[in-house]
């Protein structure tokens, strides 16, 4: 941070900052459903695919189909969680690795978007799908109404995963599987609700990236979100070997990534440098956790 | 051989695998306050016989009787619902959760009232205080509840599954080869809980290949060879090496020649 405030006088401006936010908020929204799945052990490959399909049909219903738009919302948001109830579907009744799952959704969700679509942009959108890109002010700068949803969803998720009996259960199917069977826990249940609801958190990121974008893109979604989701939760101090982490260090590595973005954009570093240093930075981050999971074993 | 009624009995259990025949009729008793040790070699039935004591699989012919009841243990679950508790060689804790956690672990306490009825609230504080109060009546010593499993030693950790077992458990434990995993020191930490246990009144199944440590803990012996029960002896009656001749099947003259040597002693 200090290194971008340098570099770039408008880093640290108010402004700057809730911008910021705005971008973070659709990978955050994403990045809580990938920390869920990771604290069990598993992975989303899917999340960005999945997120631009809900999106894409959010837009076409309203504007091109004549849906009422917050039916149209309702029906983008159901579709992610039917991707999420049909990975973990696939995970715990037919018993294949998340991995392979959200490989294949990821395509499936991609391909969805482009034929659903006709690879047609979906503009003007009407107001109730621009809601959560409104802006109040707050503290001297523009802060939307999608940036708060994302904060009171975290809040959500630290209670759920911290003081509930369902959050231990989470917990329990990611650090030993076998043992959370044994005390009894239904661990195909746990691990189904987890896929279920990291479905509603990516159709609530479509939500916030249609209100950010002000536009239905097929295109959207598809090139960093699946890699800045990972990276933020691994850079929160998620373990990718499951059963540890916090959803507020996921909100932190969010913001750093987001950060990052933003910072290397403003230094004028070309988008196709800022993959090449994102790549990196995931890498650096898993190899942390691979040597701190050596240690411990 | 005691007037009172088994806890858990079972009668003629059959299982094969195909051609396999693993449980050939074999019998067996547990009685209350009692350590009841199951021996035998590899492939004599014992694990098979404890998997259908304790729901893990179910018994193509014979009966189980639980409190003089028959029962029918579809899945571990049941038996868990029955009272029947079970430790398992190969530490099985969530090592990233803290020692509370575990002992809690799929029977959280919620708060009273609308906090845990409505947002499920967990009852943190007393969770913690039960746990730390069981602990010290099994004389378990731990730092803190809050201590993740994993900062714990091997025979801590195993403390705590045992701990786990003995909390939840309403009428007896199973604890298959509980010390499998354990250097020397941890299985002795691990023997002196299990035999508290006893002490507390609750009946317990000793698995173990350990013969010493049967000898020392064990109030019954149950011997198996080839899928059934061929002798129930008590450390009093039988010495190390007899127990292990009935166990690998030495002849009724080799038998003889052991009881013989070893008679002078057993008089004494």
């Amino acid at each position: 941070m200090a290194f971008f405030s340098l570099k770039s006088d408008r880093f640290l401006q108010a402004q700057n900052l809730s911008l910021v936010l705005q971008q973070v908020m659709v990978v955050g929204v994403l990045a809580i459903g990938q920390t869920l799945i990771i604290l069990t052990a598993g992975i989303d490959l899917s999340v960005g695919t999945v997120m631009a399909l809900g999106q894409i049909i959010m837009a076409k219903l309203a504007v091109a189909s004549g849906v009422p738009p917050l039916q149209a919302m309702a029906l983008g948001i159901l579709t992610c969680v039917g991707f999420g109830v049909l990975t973990g579907v696939l995970v715990t009744r037919v018993r294949l690795p998340p991995f392979i799952v959200t490989l294949g959704t990821l395509n499936i969700a991609f391909a969805l978007t482009h034929i659903v679509s006709n690879d047609l942009t979906f503009s003007p959108l009407p107001s109730e799908e621009l809601f959560f890109g409104k802006t109040f002010s707050f503290a001297g700068a523009d802060v939307t109404y999608g940036v708060v949803l994302m904060f009171v969803l975290y809040a959500v998720a630290w209670y759920g995963l911290t003081q509930t009996a369902w959050g231990r259960h989470v917990y329990a199917v990611g650090d030993n599987r076998e043992a959370a069977r044994l005390t009894g826990i239904n661990t195909d249940r746990v691990l189904f609700g987890v896929y279920t609801i990291a479905g509603l958190t990516y159709g609530i990121a479509a939500m916030l990236l249609l209100a950010r974008t002000e536009l239905g893109d097929p295109n959207a979604g598809q090139t960093t979100e699946n890699l800045d989701s990972i990276t933020a939760v691994v850079l929160g101090g998620t373990s990718l070997f499951g059963g540890r982490g916090t959803v507020i260090g996921t909100l932190i590595g969010a913001v750093i990534v987001g950060v990052f973005r933003n910072g290397l954009t403003l230094i004028g570093v070309e988008v196709i440098y800022q993959y090449l240093v994102t790549g990196i930075l995931v890498i650096l981050a898993v190899a942390v956790d691979q040597l701190a999971h050596r240690r411990r074993a | 051989m005691s007037e009172t009624r088994p806890i858990l009995e079972a009668r003629g259990l059959v299982k094969r695998y195909g051609q396999v025949v693993a449980l050939d009729g074999a019998d067996f008793e547990l009685y209350p306050e009692e350590i009841l040790a199951i021996i035998g070699d590899n492939g004599a039935g014992k694990s098979t016989l404890i998997k259908a004591l304790s729901g893990a699989l179910q018994p193509d012919d014979g009966e189980i009787r639980l409190d003089g009841e028959p029962v029918h243990f579809r899945s571990p679950r049941d038996a868990r619902r029955a009272g029947i508790e079970t430790v398992y060689q190969d530490l099985a804790v969530a090592p990233a959760l803290d020692i509370a956690a575990n002992i809690f672990l799929g029977r959280e306490r919620r708060r009273r009232g609308p906090l845990g009825l409505v947002l499920r609230l967990l009852d943190k504080r007393a969770m913690r205080r039960e746990a730390a109060r069981h602990f010290d009546e099994l004389k378990i010593g731990v730092q803190s509840m809050t201590q993740p499993v994993e900062d714990l030693s091997g025979g801590q950790r195993q403390g705590v599954a045992v701990a786990r077992a003995a909390k939840w458990a309403e009428r007896l434990a199973i604890m298959d080869e509980p010390t499998a995993a354990l250097g020397v020191k941890e299985t002795r930490q691990v023997l002196d809980l299990i035999g508290r246990v006893r002490e507390r009144g609750l009946p317990v199944i000793l698995i173990s290949h350990d013969m010493p440590h049967v000898f020392e803990l064990a109030d019954r012996i149950q011997i198996m060879r080839l899928g059934k029960r061929v002798a129930v002896v008590t450390p009093q009656t039988h010495t190390m090496p007899e127990a292990v001749a009935i166990m690998t099947g030495a002849t009724r003259g080799e038998l003889e020649q052991v009881l013989h040597k070893a008679e002078p002693e057993a008089t004494e």
